[in-house]
C-alpha cells in the first residue's frame, strides 16, 4: 500500500548548493517585486500573479531536477524557470507583451517554454492539463530510452478539475516518471481549501491512484529539496508518478487587482512570520553558511542583474502589428525541426524484434502491485489466465471487495448484454 | 491488388507509417489487445508492441494530453477516439493546448487525432456526430474527412506526417460499405486539395465524406434530367481548397452545398461567405444548402432518415438551383 511520507531526511548540500538555493529563492522575490514596481507604472500590459511566500516550494522543486529534466511551471512558479535557466528578460519581456519576449508578445506571463534546450513545456490558464501533458513526456522519453523526470505544478483550486484525475490515473497506470507538486496554498482566489475539498491533506488524493506522496512544509526550502529529490530519484528510478503536497499560504491576492480582504488577519499574520526567506536566512546563519557581507553580495549581484535584464525590458520594442496574422499553422519543414533524441537502439521498436506474442506478461509494466500487495499482470488471448483473474482467485488474495462482486449473478449480466 | 474496404485503409495507412517510422505511436482506447473498437488497429499490438499500441483508460483528456506531451519530444502520435464524439471530453486540451501551441510559444504539435464518425448507422445522439465545425472554428487545426479508401490511405499517411496537429474524421458509414482498388505502393494525398468527382457545366455540388456519394448519386439522377452537375470532393475542411471551389462556381455559377453536419454553424454557410466574397458577380443564383436537421441525431431510423440528407433531397434542391 502506497504511503504518505511526512518526514524525509534532510538532504545533505554542499556550500555552494545551500548558496544558490538562497540566491534563487532572493531573485525570485526579486523579479516579482520588479514587477510589481512595473505593474505600478503601467508597464505589464495584463495581470500580475505573485508566488510572495511560496518561493521555497518553486525553487526547492525544480532544484532537485537535472538539466535533461523537463517542466513545466504554473502561473506561480517563475522561480522554477530561474532555476531552470530562463533569464530574468524573458520574464520581463513576456509580462510587458515585448517583441523580445519568447513569445514575441503573442502571450504574456509565464506562458512560454523551449522544447529545444531548456526542456520547458509552456501552461495554459486551464488548471490541470499540464499533468497529462508532463505524463506524455515522461511515456515519450521512457519511449526513447531517455532517464528522464517530468514535473508539474497544480494547486488546491486546479486539484478539484476532471483532468488532473485523468491525468494522474493515467501517469499512475503508465507508472510514468511524473513527480507532481500540488501546492496548497489554501486559498483558490477567494474560496479557502476546507471549501473545496473535504480532506484534511490533500496529498490523501495519491491513494486513489494508487501512488506514493509526500507532505512537505513548503516554506522550508531546504524540506522541500530534500523530499523533491527522493521523488525525482524514485521517479527516475521507476517509482513514480508521485505526488508532493507542499502546504503553504498565498500571502497576496489572486492577483494585483485583488486585495484579498477575505483572508483572516490571524491567518495572515501567521504565515508572514512565517516567511521562507527570513526562515532560511536564520538557518544559513545559525549553521554559518551564510554572513553579513555574504548577504550583501547576494542582494548587490541580483539588483545589478535585474537592473540590466529590467532596461533591456522596457527598452525592448513591442511586437509590430503584421505578426498578429503570422504563426498560426506550422508551414515548411524548417519550422519543426524537432526530431526525437533516441537513446536505444531504434530497431528494438521496430519489427521483427518489436512484436510481441499474443500471452504475456509485462513485468514492471501497467502490472504495478494491486492494493492487495499481489502483482496485477496484464494478459491478453490467454484464457487460463484470465479466468484466474475471476473472483474466485481474487477474493483469496485480496478479500471483500472482490467477493461482493463475485456475488452479483452473472446471468443477469449477460442476459442483458443479450438483449442489446 | 484486391480492393479494399475505408477501414481497411486506414489500418494499412496506420501500419505503413508505423513500420517505416520509429515516430509513429498509437495511443486510445481498447487500441491495442482489442485491436479498437472498429478493428482499425487489429494487428498492431502484435506488430509494434505495447510501448507503440497504447490501451488508456477511459480518459480522452488525458489521451490527448499524452499525445500532445510524446509530440514535444519528437514523436509522432496518433490518438484515436473510440468514437469522435467523444472528442467534445477533450475539447479544452485540444482547442486550448494543442491548437494554440505554435503560434504562441512556437510549439507545434504534430499529432492526428482520428475516430469513427457521422450518421446512417442508427448509432443514436451520442454515437453519430459530425464535430468538424467545433474544430474549424479553432485557429491551429487542420480537418480531413476523406470518402474513399484511396483517399483515407493517403490522406491519413499525409497526416501523420504533418507538422500540425490534424483532426481525421472517418465517417463510419463508409468503414466496411465501400471498396476500391488502391496501389501497393507509398502514396499519400496532399491536404488542402479538393478533388473534382465528377465533371460537369450546371451547377456545383460541393461535399465531402458520406454525403459524396450522395451527391454522385442525386447526379446520376439529374443527368437523366439534361443537369449536369459538378461535384466536388472537398476531402479537406482546413485548409479548404479555395481554388477548385471558386474555379468550377466561375464555370457553373450555381453551387449547392451538402454536408450530413447540422445546418447552422455548418461549412455551407462559411463557403457562402467565401463565394459571395470572392465570387459574387459569377453567381447567377442563391447558394442552397443541404444538411442536417437543426436537432441532435436522432435513434429511430425513420427520424434518422428524416434527419440526414439523402440523394432525393439533394435531387430536388439541385432541381429548384438549375432553374435560375
Amino acid at each position: 500500500m502506497p504511503v504518505t511520507e511526512t518526514r524525509v531526511k534532510a538532504a545533505k548540500l554542499s556550500r555552494q548548493q545551500y548558496l544558490d538555493l538562497y540566491y534563487y529563492m532572493r531573485l525570485n522575490r526579486e523579479v516579482e517585486a520588479t514587477m510589481t514596481r512595473l505593474f505600478r507604472q503601467n508597464k505589464i500590459v495584463g495581470g500580475l500573479y505573485a508566488s510572495l511566500g511560496q518561493e521555497a516550494i518553486s525553487i526547492g522543486t525544480s532544484y532537485a531536477l537535472e538539466k535533461r529534466d523537463w517542466l513545466a511551471p504554473m502561473i506561480r512558479n517563475i522561480g522554477a524557470l530561474l532555476v531552470k535557466g530562463v533569464p530574468p528578460r524573458d520574464i520581463f519581456t513576456q509580462h510587458m507583451a515585448k517583441y523580445t519576449s519568447p513569445t514575441k508578445g503573442k502571450d504574456g506571463t509565464s506562458h512560454f517554454g523551449d522544447l529545444e534546450n531548456l526542456h520547458i513545456i509552456s501552461p495554459i490558464s486551464m488548471l490541470g492539463d499540464l499533468i497529462p501533458v508532463m505524463t506524455g513526456v515522461a511515456m515519450a522519453g521512457r519511449y526513447l530510452g531517455q532517464k528522464i523526470v517530468t514535473m508539474t505544478w497544480i494547486g488546491d483550486g486546479g486539484s478539484s478539475t476532471g483532468v488532473f484525475h485523468e491525468g494522474l490515473n493515467l501517469a499512475a497506470s503508465q507508472k510514468a516518471a511524473l513527480v507532481l507538486i500540488l501546492e496548497n496554498n489554501q486559498w483558490a482566489y477567494s474560496t479557502p481549501v476546507r471549501r473545496q475539498v473535504p480532506l484534511e491533506n490533500l496529498a490523501d488524493r495519491a491513494k486513489a491512484y494508487g501512488i506514493s506522496s509526500y507532505i512537505v512544509d513548503g516554506n522550508d526550502v531546504v524540506a522541500v529539496y530534500s523530499t523533491a529529490k527522493e521523488a525525482v530519484e524514485r521517479a527516475r528510478a521507476g517509482d513514480g508518478p508521485i505526488l508532493i503536497e507542499a502546504k503553504t499560504f498565498r500571502r497576496q491576492g489572486h492577483a494585483q487587482h485583488d486585495p484579498a480582504e477575505y483572508v483572516p488577519k490571524e491567518q495572515r499574520a501567521y504565515w508572514e512570520k512565517r516567511d521562507p526567506i527570513t526562515l532560511y536566512e536564520k538557518f544559513l546563519t545559525e549553521d554559518k553558511l551564510l554572513d553579513a557581507k555574504g548577504k550583501k553580495e547576494i542582494e548587490y549581484r541580483i539588483a545589478a542583474l535585474l537592473d540590466k535584464e529590467r532596461e533591456f525590458a522596457e527598452n525592448s520594442p513591442m511586437p509590430p502589428p503584421e505578426l498578429a496574422s503570422e504563426g498560426v499553422y506550422c508551414t515548411g519543414p524548417e519550422c519543426h525541426n524537432l526530431q526525437p533524441k533516441w537513446e536505444r537502439p531504434v530497431d528494438e521498436l521496430l519489427p521483427p524484434k518489436s512484436c510481441v506474442k499474443p500471452v504475456w506478461t509485462v513485468a514492471g509494466f501497467g502490472s504495478g502491485t494491486a492494493s492487495s500487495g499481489g502483482t496485477a499482470p496484464i494478459h491478453f488471448g490467454d484464457v487460463a489466465a484470465a479466468n484466474a483473474e475471476k473472483p474466485s482467485a481474487l477474493t483469496k488474495r485480496s478479500g471483500k471487495p472482490a467477493a461482493r462482486l463475485a456475488k452479483k449473478p452473472a446471468s443477469k449480466k449477460s442476459s442483458r448484454k443479450g438483449g442489446r | 491488388m484486391a480492393p479494399i474496404t475505408f477501414l481497411e485503409a486506414i489500418r494499412q495507412a496506420m501500419f505503413e507509417e508505423m513500420a517505416a517510422d520509429p515516430r509513429v505511436v498509437l495511443i486510445g482506447e481498447d487500441v491495442g489487445v482489442y485491436g479498437g473498437a472498429f478493428k482499425t488497429s487489429e494487428g498492431l499490438l502484435e506488430k509494434f508492441g505495447w510501448e507503440r499500441v497504447i490501451d488508456t483508460p477511459i480518459s480522452e483528456s488525458a489521451i490527448i494530453g499524452a499525445a500532445c506531451g510524446m509530440s514535444y519530444l519528437g514523436l509522432r502520435p496518433i490518438a484515436e477516439m473510440q468514437f469522435i464524439d467523444f472528442i467534445a471530453c477533450c475539447f479544452n486540451q485540444l482547442t486550448n493546448f494543442v491548437a494554440k501551441g505554435h503560434y504562441l510559444w512556437n510549439a507545434p504539435a504534430p499529432m492526428v487525432v482520428r475516430g469513427p464518425s457521422g450518421g446512417g448507422v442508427h448509432g443514436g445522439p451520442f454515437h453519430s456526430a459530425n464535430p468538424e465545425m467545433y474544430f474549424l472554428h479553432t485557429p491551429g487545426f487542420k480537418i480531413v474527412y476523406p470518402s474513399t479508401p484511396y483517399d483515407a490511405k493517403g490522406l491519413l499517411k499525409a497526416s501523420i506526417r504533418d507538422n500540425n496537429p490534424v483532426l481525421f474524421f472517418e465517417h463510419k458509414f463508409l468503414y466496411r460499405r465501400i471498396k476500391e482498388e488502391i496501389p501497393a505502393a507509398d502514396y499519400t494525398v496532399p491536404l488542402g486539395k479538393a478533388i473534382v468527382r465528377r465533371e460537369g457545366k450546371h451547377l456545383t455540388i460541393l461535399s465531402y465524406a458520406a454525403m459524396m456519394h450522395v451527391s454522385l448519386e442525386a447526379a446520376e439522377a439529374l443527368a437523366k434530367d439534361g443537369i449536369e452537375a459538378e461535384v466536388i470532393d472537398l476531402r479537406t475542411l482546413m485548409p479548404i481548397d479555395e481554388e477548385t471551389i471558386l474555379n468550377s462556381v466561375k464555370k457553373t455559377n450555381k453551387c449547392l452545398v451538402v454536408h450530413e453536419d447540422t445546418k447552422t454553424g455548418g461549412i455551407a454557410g462559411e463557403i457562402a461567405a467565401i463565394l459571395s466574397e470572392k465570387a459574387f458577380h459569377d453567381l447567377d443564383g442563391p447558394l442552397v444548402r443541404v444538411t442536417s436537421l437543426d436537432t441532435p441525431v436522432p435513434y429511430a431510423p425513420t427520424l434518422e432518415e428524416a434527419f440526414l440528407p439523402n440523394a432525393q433531397k439533394v435531387f430536388t434542391a439541385a432541381k429548384d438551383l438549375a432553374r435560375f
